[in-house]
């Protein structure tokens, strides 16, 4: 007999524990207190303000430091989502095997080059990216901010990451 | 004057809230240019696999040293604000290790500034990465 699909809760759950792991294991996303919100394999990061994100006290305005980390850590969890997405939906890989360091290697940045458009205003900031090319060896990304309207960025990034070599793999 | 500089820089820094929360120092300051270290912090690791700091560290004290050397430029209109910033990543900085940045104002125009940097760990040979960046002068967004 045919197995029955698992309720779409459960499903859910999985995924975004899978998601959280990844966020919850590196220190500087913790140290920014960027968070990550899902809707199926779209992501879109979150970092809530904070008096120590500042870089210009007298505006006050966003440090171009804190904005550059939020964009760059945005483009690092997007490609290591899509390949992770696509292990969980292939089947390749059991969402709660998914272990950062163990069987899922981040990618490296090559360069990343910010555009600051606007001061980033004392309020939570968003952020999306987007994969141009991801190749084996090197993915191609661009990523937009904004704060309070989407349609006016606040900064926008593009960069260059090394892949990891075995993305993911089930251990057992 | 290089006492001065300094002084101005370091008072810069200080009140800068992000660069205070990653431990930025002023090392030296000149006119346009500028040297600042940020020591190692388990708080800043990008990959916990291999305790290498995060790029985005790396980038905030490229970009604070960047906007220091332009404060100090004997031109500079008293404010400013990053236009744009590329940095390069050669190599992943070693766990454990001071980062030292040292930025250039190196042209410097009635709005804008034009700078470059370099960062190094403690091996000063290889540089764990590189920026080139605009700057505006004066005035801020």
């Amino acid at each position: 007999m045919r197995q029955q699909p698992e309720p779409v809760q459960v499903v859910k759950q999985r995924r975004d524990a899978a998601l959280s792991a990844i966020v919850s294991a590196v220190p500087y996303i913790q140290f920014m207190g960027i968070q990550f919100e899902r809707r199926g394999d779209e992501l879109t990061a979150i970092m809530p303000f904070r008096d120590d994100l500042v870089g210009n006290p007298m505006l006050p305005a966003l440090h171009g430091g804190a904005t550059a980390a939020f964009l760059e850590i945005t483009s690092v969890i997007e490609l290591t989502w899509a390949t992770v997405w696509q292990s969980i939906e292939t089947g390749a890989v059991d969402p709660d095997q998914i272990q950062l360091g163990q069987n899922l290697q981040l990618p490296k940045t090559i360069d990343f080059t910010v555009d600051y458009l606007r001061s980033g205003l004392p309020r939570d900031a968003y952020a999306r990216a987007r994969i141009n090319r991801s190749g084996r060896r090197y993915a191609s990304v661009s990523v937009e901010a904004w704060q309070d309207n989407r349609s006016r960025l606040f900064a926008q990034a593009s960069g260059h990451f090394v892949m990891p070599d075995v993305v993911t793999q089930t251990q057992g | 004057m290089a006492a001065k500089t300094i002084e101005t820089a370091q008072r810069f820094i200080n009140a800068i809230p992000h660069s205070k929360a990653l431990g930025m120092q002023i090392a030296s300051a000149n006119e346009g240019e500028v040297k600042m270290q940020m020591p190692y912090d388990e708080k800043f690791i990008g990959d916990p696999a291999t305790r290498v700091i995060h790029g985005g560290a790396v980038f905030a004290l490229l970009d604070t040293c960047c906007g220091a050397a332009v404060m100090t430029h004997p031109s500079s209109q008293g404010s400013t604000a990053t236009i744009d910033l590329r940095v390069d990543y050669m190599r992943p900085a070693s766990p454990d290790q001071v980062i030292t940045a040292t930025a250039t104002c190196y042209n410097i125009t009635r709005t804008v500034a034009f700078v470059r940097a370099v960062a190094t760990d403690e091996r000063t040979d290889k540089p764990v990465a590189m920026a080139s960046g605009t700057f505006v002068n004066g005035g801020g967004k």
